[in-house]
């Protein structure tokens, strides 16, 4: 994100304004009104924002139990007990593993999708329409929905399976086919948002690029190798950062997919139960352990701002950089 | 332009396909919503409508553990409050960052831009301790009041109103005598509309949609969101299916609603946003 902080020379209203009753007043209201009006943000924010966030932090260095009437100074103790947590582990390894298998197959989707949208299309609006309506769905509902159609007996996905001879998986039940079940919401609900912002992207690409590489007689697979990509890198990279933060907070998803007795722990040997589902476990119903949760919701902090980096170094690479014509066309 | 950039039925045949993909969960969620429970257990599953909606609401709206008419109406209030404050502040900051000089300005800034990158989650726990102190759990202004500024807004609005209002403009009302909170309200609020639409859209649709938050500080079960209804439902131990389904559909029917009316705006804000980024 390219931030504009330069700015015009400021606005001086001189106090030789003829009409001006008190120019005094017309200078107090220049120099302090602007205070004012990005006021609001910042006292609602302090308070509501900042505030929690250190406090979680002193919150993860305490024994502290919500009915408990003492809440004992502990030190880094909540955080040398959750690493040696095999759940914490285990939620981590599964929150991983969701991402991982949703954000690839949601780029490169989108990224297909993207290059569909990008011709002379008619009615464009009514695609670009239908594209994006998973994204405006409401994400609970399409939670239980999900949870029917991934369903181990009238489940649509086993149904359709059973038609080409395969045996049903136990889409609740097993670990993998559980990610690969709420990979498959969050790709649904997410790659026709990414396609659209890619696609505003590829909009800004020039198009004689593409006539001078066709003259060159490079096809429309290695244009889209060699030119397309390697300068919707920024974008992409923007795509990504938006898809790790929000794949590693997945929560909803989740939650929403299993129900029964204790929906918070992802099913009955947590196949499903993101960080984010294990920070509620332990800071919540049933435990109420909010020093734990904390350090939980700290730990989940470090390792979105470590998988993010990770994410820009290897994007940087993506394309070859200043030199598309080294990437072979595929 | 020639040839390369026409669309080939195949284009049309993949798009239709993604298209299908994206709006057959939606079709089919409003199938079962009109049908019996029984259409639950039907293989092959049924694709068309049925008679039966009006007796799964009333059902719904009959099932004492689901509260759905009062997540209905606290998600309305909840919606409708977070988007006008959110555009109101959003509007004013945006103006004073884009156009008014002032000692900090930048700094202050990147302290709102940073604010865009923290996850939620990291603030639950705090804020649910403070809204125990406040005596506001289980109320209503536990899920407004957190909402009612975002950083997101306040970027959004800055960026707009830095090309959507002239200096030239804002110079000329001051040379006129007007105040800066007149600036606001006859110049710059009138040339963010736009943008204030588009915000207020996007703001309507995330408020309605959050579970997290009021999913942590809303336990009553008795006064929830329509997202807490659907969660009351579905974890149920009954499984009527048709009437979860037919929760499920209403709670989508704002969301869809207002697309279908501004989907236009919905997506040019989107695009627009990516370009600046």
């Amino acid at each position: 994100m390219t931030v504009q902080l330069d700015a015009r020379p400021p606005v001086a209203p001189k106090a030789d304004n003829p009409h001006r009753s008190s120019g005094r007043l017309s200078r107090l209201d220049t120099r302090f009104s602007p205070y004012l009006y990005i006021a609001p943000f910042f006292l609602l924010f302090a308070v509501f924002g900042v505030y929690p966030l250190a406090y979680t932090f002193w919150v993860s260095l305490h024994d502290w139990d919500l009915l408990g009437a003492e809440h004992p100074f502990v030190g880094a103790e909540n955080y040398t007990r959750l690493l040696a947590d095999a759940d914490f582990w285990h939620a981590l390894v599964n929150t991983l593993g969701i991402f991982v298998i949703s954000t690839v197959p949601q780029l490169l989707a989108a990224l297909w999708l993207a290059n569909l949208l990008n011709r002379g299309l008619r009615a464009r609006t009514g695609w670009r329409m239908a594209v994006l309506v998973p994204n405006v769905t409401s994400t609970a509902a399409v939670a239980i929905v999900f949870g029917v159609i991934f369903g181990r007996e009238f489940g649509m996905i086993n149904w359709l399976l059973d038609l080409v001879g395969l045996d049903a998986i136990g889409w609740k039940s097993n670990r993998f086919a559980s990610w690969v079940a709420i990979s498959a919401m969050v790709d649904w609900r997410w790659t026709g948002y990414n396609a659209l912002i890619l696609l505003a992207a590829m909009q800004a690409i020039p198009r004689d690029l593409y006539e001078s590489a066709s003259i060159d007689g490079a096809n429309r697979t290695r244009q889209f190798w060699s030119i397309t990509v390697p300068l919707l890198k920024p974008t992409i990279i923007f795509c990504a950062i938006i898809a790790t933060i929000g794949g590693l907070q997945l929560f909803t998803e989740p939650r929403l997919f299993h129900s029964g007795t204790n929906p918070i722990r992802g099913g009955p040997m947590r196949e499903s139960q993101t960080l984010t589902m294990y920070m509620f476990e332990n800071a919540f119903a049933p435990h109420y352990n909010f020093g734990y949760g904390s350090a939980v919701a700290w730990l989940l902090f470090a390792l979105i701002a470590i998988v993010a980096a990770v994410n820009v170094l290897l994007l940087r690479r993506l394309g070859g950089g200043n030199r598309p014509e080294k990437k072979a066309a595929r | 332009m020639s040839r390369l950039w026409r669309a080939s039925p195949l284009t049309y045949l993949a798009l239709l396909v993604a298209a299908g993909l994206s709006v057959f969960p939606i079709w089919w969620m409003f199938v079962v919503a009109s049908r019996s429970s029984d259409a639950m257990g039907q293989l092959p599953p049924p694709m068309t409508p049925g008679g039966n909606l009006g007796a799964n609401i009333a059902r719904l709206f009959d099932n004492t553990d689901a509260y759905f008419l009062t997540g209905l109406i606290n998600s309305t209030i909840v919606a409708t409050t977070v988007t006008v404050s959110v555009v109101l502040f959003s509007s004013l900051a945006g103006f004073a960052f884009a156009k008014l000089r002032f000692r900090g300005r930048n700094a202050l800034l990147l302290v709102i831009i940073a604010t865009m990158m923290v996850p939620t989650q990291l603030g639950v726990i705090p804020l649910y301790l403070l809204m125990t102190r406040l005596q506001w759990n289980d109320r209503l202004p536990a899920v407004i009041v957190p909402a009612l500024v975002t950083g997101f807004g306040v970027f959004m609005m800055r960026q707009y109103a830095g090309q959507a209002v002239s200096d030239e403009l804002i110079e000329a009302a001051r040379m006129d005598g007007c105040g800066t909170a007149r600036i606001w309200w006859h110049v710059v609020l009138p040339a963010l509309r736009p943008a204030a639409a588009v915000l207020g859209l996007l703001t309507f649709m995330t408020t309605w949609n959050d579970f997290l938050w009021p999913y942590a500080v809303l336990n009553d079960p008795a006064n929830p969101t329509v997202q807490l209804s659907l969660r009351a439902l579905s974890d149920g131990y009954y499984q009527d299916m048709s009437q979860v389904f037919t929760g499920t559909a209403i709670a989508t029917l704002p969301l869809l609603l207002v697309f279908v009316l501004f989907g236009r705006q919905i997506i040019g804000g989107i695009m627009e946003g990516a370009v600046k980024a």
